[in-house]
Order: structure tokens, then C-alpha cells, then sequence
């Protein structure tokens, strides 16, 4: 009845119709079979347990806590209505200049007190999915590349390449030496592309990691920092994870950076900042995006490009109130900061019961989870989908696998731990540690009829518990799970 | 090598344009009525202040919506983690309900055919990132909307072709300017891939009439290209005559589930009808489900914040208001724009009849100097300057005649409004005296003459509008 397929993809756009927006990737796989099984501790115990979520939900009792104390901070209520028309009808993309101040203010504070941010440098835009969108746009033209160190937020993909047409390159960091950034990578990286004719604009990192959850020390972000400015390339760094530091861990921020180094060995027009409070505060739903940049240009050609994406009034005029609090403020990052830990330690202390370990991190909303010595075969991505099926299906946790972050070695996992409540997450240790158990104990019955295997496996001699484990999810793959593929069927998001 | 993008250097943002110029002197020079009586006056930001009183005491007695709770108990947690780029299904429900409202009920939207956006101005741009490759081209009928210059081609790269409307018949579209518009494309070498409309009209403030609308429907049918309606001043219409949307005619044509009508998208938003332009609620409406998952991913950019979603859900849900707002609405617009209207005409200046927007388009060409574009910026200069009015130039909306202006009525205080007036007047009284002396008494004759005669030219040709078929 209609016009044939081939037709109506000249009807619409490349970009309406390419795949570039990557919601194809196992990233959303996860998040698909979640959406039609989800746990509740009540009403659903045997779902899946949501733990691909990197969402902050430890700290929102301080928040309603405040808006609560706070009527007038709110258009709505009694004491604050009387804001209604002027801020229903304020629309300047500057933004209000009391939300600007309490940003800047607010970024400061989430770094320790160690910078100050210039209210007039605060550019709002639609979340950070919207700033990583935007700087882009402004750094770099159709068919420019950013050099980006893998692995790296899946959704990248998306924000930086999908409409602007940018690429991006990784700069893919390994477990040798515990995925730190290297300058000497980012150089080879950079010649390499340079080699191919590429025209590199930039380099973009997430700094606290997404998904490894550690911070680059110092040093080398200043030697990043020199590097870009003898290249004369940009430095975009998204800090959305920086208050989310815990246990003694000391976050620097490129802005400390800029402030310490030497004048002539940065080019401050190169610098620029991603912030966000979704994941700080845990408010992604008032989608609150900043770009911050050191470059004036930028600043002017992004503000006019925020009219795209501005904060809601509403959302602005709260905010502004509540990051204005210096005792919540204090209190809040101080607290959150502690209940990260607490919940962090929780998580790689029962992980180490079943014998998993972790990336050693004290920043992020996860984990960075080391399963290699799990897999069937070390080496193959193949492997790493399998298991992924396996701790979906069996284990019941929706988790998300390191190739969706392009990570280049298979076996690592992010795992999120501060999206549930503690009793959500004992659960779902629990499992892990129940079927690691569970698994082994079959084993050991059956350990001498299968030594054949064993010997076969590339299987750590001396530690017998972890060749057993794998022999255990071998049994699982050869007992007929899928092949890898989509689990799940159709989701509502592919039917959208 | 090149530090930034193009787009930083460009000005396709359009910033530079006369329009937001004026913006700018306002800023500087802001009229108020106690601190600054001398300022500028607004009157060219298309904003809607007249009933800002209505939410406020629908607020007051709704404190669960308005303290972000459902049943009395605190849904703050889950407004502050929903990210979801599906939105509020209660909020596009009740947007749904809301747009089907304005058009008196004889069309339904499906809630899951909106696409929320930050704004119209995104959803806008969504659009063209959906429809148009970059290079590609929309025709829309001049003057428009000076922000679509940024709107539709800054990021994306598409092309605007204008299609030329004039004040011979009231800036109405014809099918000889669709078809020139459409091989002036071609020969610019542009692929044309649709037709953008705004309707009610920006800033004419006029409804496209329905045969304009059926025009448009057989032209993208035929040339197998998108219709886009941006509708964003429907509930502002105040007039006898009632609002007629495109999918009035996709009903009343047996078009709503054909071929075409997956190429018909409307744009909408709250920003003009509402008022509430802070909260950024903008949203595509449109009946092919490939543009629907992709604007929808796109939406990512610029989803709607939580808490205005929710409270607006609460707002729009409630009948009983939305009812009396959008009759209480356009009563008051009504009132207005006629006291902008006689203000204007007793300064000897018409505007083009209108019952619906924010704003007039006003007929000063018979106060150029010369019938050029150079005499319109100079007479804008001096009305922003001396008359310390901001209004808009017709040439910043890309009119094709000099002497038009775009003045906003429903965002000032009645007070505000008269002093603005009076204003005027004096300036054009002085302007009159000031030519009755320099001219001999035959110039001054012919001048008055002329202006009797535009007016008498005007009135004719409205007369082919009115009244409208049904």
C-alpha cells in the first residue's frame, strides 16, 4: 500500500534512518530485558535486578528534604507563586543570573573549594547528552575527528558523532597498567589518525571514568593538557561523575589544572568543560547540562545554541535556591561522598566472596568488574556476550558488558550499585555469590570426569576455585542457551 | 588549521539580524513603568501575559500537583530519576487532549505520536535533522519567523526558499508562488524537501485559509514531499472564525491514514497559547513512525524537565481549566489586539486584519521616505530611538515589500500599552507636520491622498478573504 522501504528512506534523512544513534547496541539489549522482567523487592523477587543503570538514588531524601523545607524555592506552592509569571515567561538563553552563579558556585564547591568557576562562562544545555552534543558542534565540522580513550560511555556514539557528523576515534586503554590514560597513547593515537588524513579537532575523556570509575591523576592531566596545547587541539573534559569522589580519593579537575600550570604551556582556548547534576546530585530527570568554556567564542556560539536545549525556568529558579545553601550544599556532597563509599565497599566486599574482583576505583556510580578467568575463551568477544546472557538470565542482573564500551580486552563488566537501595543490593549479591557456589559445588562432584577440559581451558593452575567456575559456565553454555543475539524480544523502545 | 567549526564563525544563527538587534537596545534601555519611564518598550517579543492569573489560582488550589505529589504522597524521587525519552505518559496524554481541545474536538492526536522537545525551536530542528539532508531545502511563505533561520539551517545545514507572499491579497499563499518557489529551488540546484508553514501565522497573525491549507496538501502530494505545521499559536485565535488545522484537512480530505498524511507533521508547544515559554515544552505530532522513533532518540538533546512535565500533566488533565482558560484566553487577546488596532489607527496607521497571534502586521510603508528597504530600517532606527518602541521590521521576517512591522500586543500591561500608543501617535503627528511644512501643498495632497488610497486598496482586497468557507 505504501511506498517501498528503499523510497521511504529518501523521504527522510540519513540521520533518521542510519543506525548512528546506536540504540542497537547491547548497551540497550540489557535495558530491554530489565523493562520486561523488572525486580521488586515485593511484587517481583525473582526479576531482573536493574544494575546498568548508572544513576545516583543514594542521596534524594536530602534533596525532597530541602524542597520541602524550602516552599519558596518552588513557582507552585503557596510561598513561591507569586515567581510564577516571571519565571514561566523568563527564556533568555543566559539563564537565570541567580542559577549561573549558584552552578558556578556549586562546581567549585563539588571540587573540593580547590577552583572557582565564572558564572559568565556557565552555559546551560540538555543534560550533558545535550553539552557533549553542543561542544562538538562548536569544535568541529562534519567528518573532524575526536580522539577518545576507550572504553568510554556507550552513548558517546551518539552524542558526539550522530547528528554533527564527527567521528571519533578511540585511544584504547588496557588492564597492563590498570587502564590509566597515557599521553604517549594519546600521542600515538593521534599520529595515527594523522597518518590516515585525518583532521583531528580534539580529544574528549570522562574524567572521573565512565566505565572504570578511577580519576587520572595530576600529572598527567597537565601533561594532557600541554599536549593538546602544542598540538593545538581541543580538550573537552564531561567532570559529570566529580562529586561522586569517595573513600580519600582526590579529584582534579582540568579547571586546577589551567589555574596551577604555566601560562605559556596552556592554551586556555582549548579548554572546555562538561558538567551535569545528574549524576552528582541524582537528578537526571531536570535534565541540567553545563558547558563551561575557557574560550569566549565557544561561549557565545553555545549559548546560542542552548536555545535548543535550555533548563526549564522552573527547574532553574529551584535550583538556583538550593545550590545556593551553603550548609546543604556542604552537607549534601559530604554525605553523598559517604554513602558512595559505604556502598561501594559493600559491593566489592561481597564481590570478593565469589571471588570477583574490581578495578580499584574511588569514583563513579559502578564498578569496573574483572570476569576474564569466566570466560570460556579469553580472547573472544563471543565469549564475553555468552556470559553477559548467562548473569542476565540466570544470575538475573542486568549488567553491562565491556565491548559496549569498546573496551579491546573481553571479561569486564560495569556494574552499577548506587541506583537501588541496600536491600535491592544484598540480593543481588547474593545471587552472584549463591550461583558461584552453587556452581562450584556441582563441580567439585564432577571435577575428575572433566579434567580433560580443565587441562583443555586456559585455566590458572594454581587456583583451582577459578578454573571450576569457568568449567561451571561452560556447563551453562553447553546447556543450550541462546546464541548471541538480542534476548529479548521487540522492545517498546524499537517500537517507539 | 581551523580552530572551531564553521558554525561559530557563521552567522546562519541569524543573531546579527535586525530582529534580535532591537532585542538588544531594549535590554540596555528597558522601559518601566515606575524605574525607567523613558525606556524602551517591548513590543516586538511575541509573549503571552495575559493570563498568567488563571494558572496561579489554579495552582493554589492544587497543592499535590503543585507540591510534586501524586495521592498525596511525594513522587519527587521518581520526577527527579525520569529520564525516559518516551515523556510523562499522563503529560503527552494530556498534551493530546489539549491540542484536540484547541481544534474544537473534530481531530484526535495519539499520545504516542508526540514527540516531546525542548521547545518549538527544537522540535523545529529535530524536524529538519529527520526530513533534510544538508544542502537540502524547505519552501516556506515569507515573512516568517526571523528565528527559523536559525531554527531550521544552522546545525543542520538545510536551505531556505522562500516562497514570495505580498500584500496584494493579504500575504495569502498562491499557487503560482508555491510553483516558483518550488523551480527557483531546482534552479539553485537545491532538492526540495517539503513545505514549513506557521498557522496561525507569525507574524501576519492571520489563519491560513482552507483553501490555502487544500493548496498545500495537493502541492506536497503531488511533489511527494513533508508539509510541516508549525501550530504553535493555535489557541490564540480570537476571532468569529474558527482555527483550521492541517488536520482538519487531512479529516475532511480522507487523507488521515494515507500516504500523505505520513508526510504531514505538525510542531507544537505551550510557549505562545500558555504563556509559558521558561518551561520549554515544545512537541512534534507526526503519523510516520519512522520520524516518531527518530525525533524521538533525538529528543535526547532536549527532553523536558520532570517537574514541569508533571505539573503540567496536572494543569492540562484538569477540563474545567483548560476550558475556561482557552475561552478566558481568547477573550482577552481579543481585547487587546483592538486596542492596539485603534491606537494604531488613530495615528492614521492600519494593520493587516488578523484574529489570532500575538502581534500585528503593521502598514507604515505611507511613513518611508523612499519605498526601499534602506528607508524601512532608518523609519525602524528612529521608532527604536526616538519613539523608544521595539518593534520588528518586516525585512528581519524577510517580507518582500518595505514598510511592514510586526508589533506584539499581548506582552505589556494595558497602562503599558496606551503610553506605547500615545507615543506613536505623537511621533507620527510630528512626522506629518514636520512633512506638511518641507512639501509644497500639492506633495502634501498627493501624500494624503495616498494614504487614503492605501487604506481604501487595503480594505478591497481583504475582501476577497473574508468570509471564509467552511
Amino acid at each position: 500500500m505504501g511506498l517501498p522501504a528503499k523510497n521511504k528512506g529518501a523521504i527522510l534523512s540519513k540521520i533518521a534512518t542510519n543506525d548512528q544513534h546506536g540504540e542497537n547496541s547491547e548497551y540497550f539489549d540489557g535495558w530491554k530485558a530489565y523493562d520486561k522482567d523488572p525486580f521488586h523487592l515485593s511484587r517481583n523477587p525473582h526479576g531482573i535486578i536493574q544494575m546498568g543503570l548508572a544513576e545516583n538514588q543514594l542521596c534524594l531524601d536530602l534533596i525532597k528534604d530541602w524542597v520541602m523545607e524550602n516552599p519558596e524555592a518552588s513557582i507552585c506552592t503557596l510561598e513561591g507563586v507569586h515567581q510564577f509569571s516571571d519565571i514561566a515567561n523568563f527564556q533568555d538563553y543566559h539563564g537565570l543570573k541567580k542559577f549561573r552563579q549558584a552552578i558556578a558556585h556549586f562546581m567549585g564547591k563539588a571540587r573540593g573549594g580547590k577552583v572557582t568557576f565564572d558564572p559568565e562562562r556557565v552555559v546551560m544545555s540538555g543534560g550533558a547528552t545535550g553539552a557533549n552534543e553542543t561542544i562538538m558542534f562548536c569544535l568541529a565540522d562534519p567528518g573532524d575527528v575526536f580522539l577518545i580513550p576507550s572504553p568510554y560511555y556507550a552513548a558517546f556514539d551518539r552524542d558526539l558523532r550522530w547528528r554533527t557528523g564527527v567521528e571519533i576515534i578511540p585511544v584504547p586503554c588496557s588492564s597492563s597498567n590498570n587502564f590509566k590514560l597515557t599521553v604517549e597513547a594519546v600521542d600515538w593515537a593521534y599520529k595515527k589518525a594523522q597518518e590516515s588524513n585525518k583532521k583531528v579537532k580534539g580529544l574528549i575523556l570522562t574524567n572521573p571514568s565512565n566505565p572504570l570509575g578511577t580519576m587520572l591523576d595530576k600529572d598527567t592531566l597537565t601533561n594532557l593538557v600541554r599536549f593538546v596545547t602544542r598540538k593545538n587541539i581541543h580538550l573537552v573534559v564531561d567532570e559529570i561523575y566529580a562529586a561522586t569522589v569517595f573513600a580519600g580519593g582526590d579529584f582534579v579537575s582540568v579547571a586546577e589544572v589551567v589555574n596551577d600550570v604555566d601560562i605559556s604551556e596552556v592554551n586556555v582556548d582549548l579548554i572546555h568543560i562538561v558538567y551535569s547534576l545528574s549524576k552528582d546530585m541524582g537528578l537526571p530527570g531536570f535534565r541540567v547540562g553545563i558547558v563551561y568554556s575557557y574560550n569566549d567564542s565557544v561561549v557565545s556560539c553555545a549559548r546560542k545554541m542552548s536555545s535548543f536545549g535550555l533548563v526549564s525556568s522552573q527547574t532553574q529558579l529551584m535550583l538556583a535556591s538550593m545550590l545556593s545553601d551553603d550548609r546543604f550544599v556542604e552537607n549534601f556532597l559530604m554525605e553523598s561522598s559517604r554513602r558512595l563509599g559505604i556502598r561501594h565497599k559493600v559491593f566489592t566486599t561481597g564481590l570478593k566472596k565469589a571471588d570477583i574482583s574490581c578495578l580499584t576505583s574511588n569514583a563513579g556510580l559502578f564498578a569496573w568488574m574483572d570476569l576474564r578467568h569466566l570466560l570460556r575463551d579469553r580472547n573472544s568477544f563471543e565469549s564475553e556476550i555468552e556470559l553477559w546472557h548467562i548473569i542476565i538470565d540466570k544470575v538475573k542482573l542486568n549488567v553491562s558488558p565491556g565491548s559496549s564500551f569498546r573496551c579491546t580486552e573481553p571479561g569486564w563488566f560495569r556494574v552499577c550499585f548506587a541506583n537501588m537501595d541496600d536491600d535491592t543490593l544484598h540480593v543481588a549479591l547474593g545471587r552472584i555469590q549463591d550461583f558461584v557456589s552453587k556452581n562450584n559445588n556441582k563441580i567439585v562432584e564432577k571435577a575428575s570426569e572433566n579434567d580433560q577440559v580443565i587441562q583443555n581451558n586456559n585455566a590458572k593452575k594454581q587456583n583451582w576455585r577459578q578454573s571450576n567456575l569457568r568449567l561451571s559456565f561452560r556447563r551453562l553454555y553447553e546447556d543450550g542457551l541462546s546464541s548471541p543475539g538480542i534476548m529479548s524480544p521487540h522492545s517498546p523502545l524499537l517500537r517507539a | 588549521m581551523k580552530q572551531l567549526s564553521t558554525k561559530v564563525t557563521s552567522n546562519a544563527h541569524g543573531q546579527d539580524s535586525s530582529y534580535f538587534l532591537g532585542w538588544e537596545e531594549y535590554e540596555k534601555n528597558p522601559y518601566n513603568e515606575i524605574k525607567n519611564p523613558n525606556g524602551i518598550i517591548q513590543m516586538g517579543l511575541a509573549e503571552n501575559q495575559l493570563c498568567f492569573d488563571l494558572i496561579e489560582t489554579w495552582l493554589a488550589k492544587n497543592p499535590d500537583a503543585a507540591g510534586l505529589k501524586k495521592d498525596g504522597q511525594s513522587i519527587f524521587k521518581e520526577l527527579a530519576l525520569f529520564q525516559d525519552y518516551h515523556g510523562l505518559p499522563e503529560f503527552k496524554k494530556a498534551l493530546a487532549e489539549f491540542m484536540e481541545e484547541i481544534r474544537g474536538n473534530r481531530v484526535t492526536f495519539d499520545p504516542s505520536k508526540i514527540v516531546l522537545a525542548a521547545g518549538s525551536t527544537s522540535a523545529n530542528e529535530t524536524l529538519m535533522f529527520c526530513l533534510a539532508e544538508p544542502g537540502d531545502a524547505f519552501l516556506l511563505p515569507t515573512p516568517y519567523y526571523p528565528g527559523f533561520d536559525r531554527d531550521l539551517k544552522w546545525r543542520t545545514g538545510a536551505e531556505i526558499v522562500p516562497i514570495h507572499c505580498s500584500s496584494s491579497n493579504g500575504f495569502q499563499i498562491t499557487e503560482s508562488a508555491l510553483q516558483q518557489a518550488y523551480q527557483q529551488a531546482q534552479k539553485l540546484d537545491l532538492k526540495v524537501k517539503g513545505v514549513l508553514v506557521t498557522n496561525p501565522s507569525n507574524p501576519l497573525g492571520t489563519m491560513l485559509t482552507r483553501r490555502e491549507i487544500n493548496l498545500l496538501v495537493d502541492f506536497i502530494s503531488s511533489k511527494n514531499i513533508h508539509l510541516i505545521s508549525d501550530e504553535i499559536y493555535s489557541g490564540t485565535v480570537f476571532g468569529f472564525e474558527q482555527f483550521v488545522s492541517v488536520m482538519d484537512v487531512l479529516k475532511d480530505k480522507n487523507l488521515e491514514n494515507s500516504e500523505v498524511s505520513k508526510r504531514v507533521h505538525v510542531v507544537y508547544s505551550l510557549s505562545k497559547d500558555l504563556g509559558l515559554p521558561g518551561f520549554r515544552v515544545g512537541a512534534i505530532y507526526s503519523n510516520d513512525e519512522m520520524v516518531v522513533s527518530a525525533a524521538t532518540k533525538m529528543s535526547s538533546f532536549g527532553l523536558v524537565s520532570s517537574q514541569t512535565q508533571y505539573l503540567l500533566s496536572a494543569l492540562l488533565s484538569d477540563k474545567k481549566f483548560t476550558s475556561t482558560y482557552l475561552n478566558e484566553n481568547q477573550k482577552r487577546l481579543k481585547i487587546r489586539q483592538k486596542q492596539l488596532v485603534s491606537g494604531l489607527e488613530a495615528a492614521g496607521v492600519t494593520c493587516l486584519k488578523s484574529n489570532a497571534g500575538l502581534f500585528c502586521w503593521v502598514d507604515m510603508r505611507h511613513l518611508l521616505d523612499t519605498n526601499t528597504f534602506e528607508a524601512e530600517l532608518q523609519l525602524w532606527k528612529k521608532i527604536v530611538y526616538e519613539v523608544k518602541l521595539n518593534i520588528s521590521p518586516g525585512s528581519s521576517c524577510h517580507c518582500t515589500e518595505p514598510g511592514w512591522f510586526r508589533v506584539c500586543f499581548a506582552n505589556m500591561s494595558e497602562d503599558t500599552l496606551h503610553l506605547a500608543m500615545k507615543r506613536f501617535k505623537q511621533y507620527v503627528e510630528s512626522t506629518d507636520s514636520k512633512r506638511m511644512i518641507s512639501k509644497s501643498s500639492h506633495e502634501r495632497i498627493k501624500s494624503l491622498r495616498k494614504r487614503t488610497v492605501s487604506n481604501w486598496v487595503f480594505r478591497v482586497s481583504w475582501t476577497d478573504r473574508v468570509p471564509d468557507e467552511r
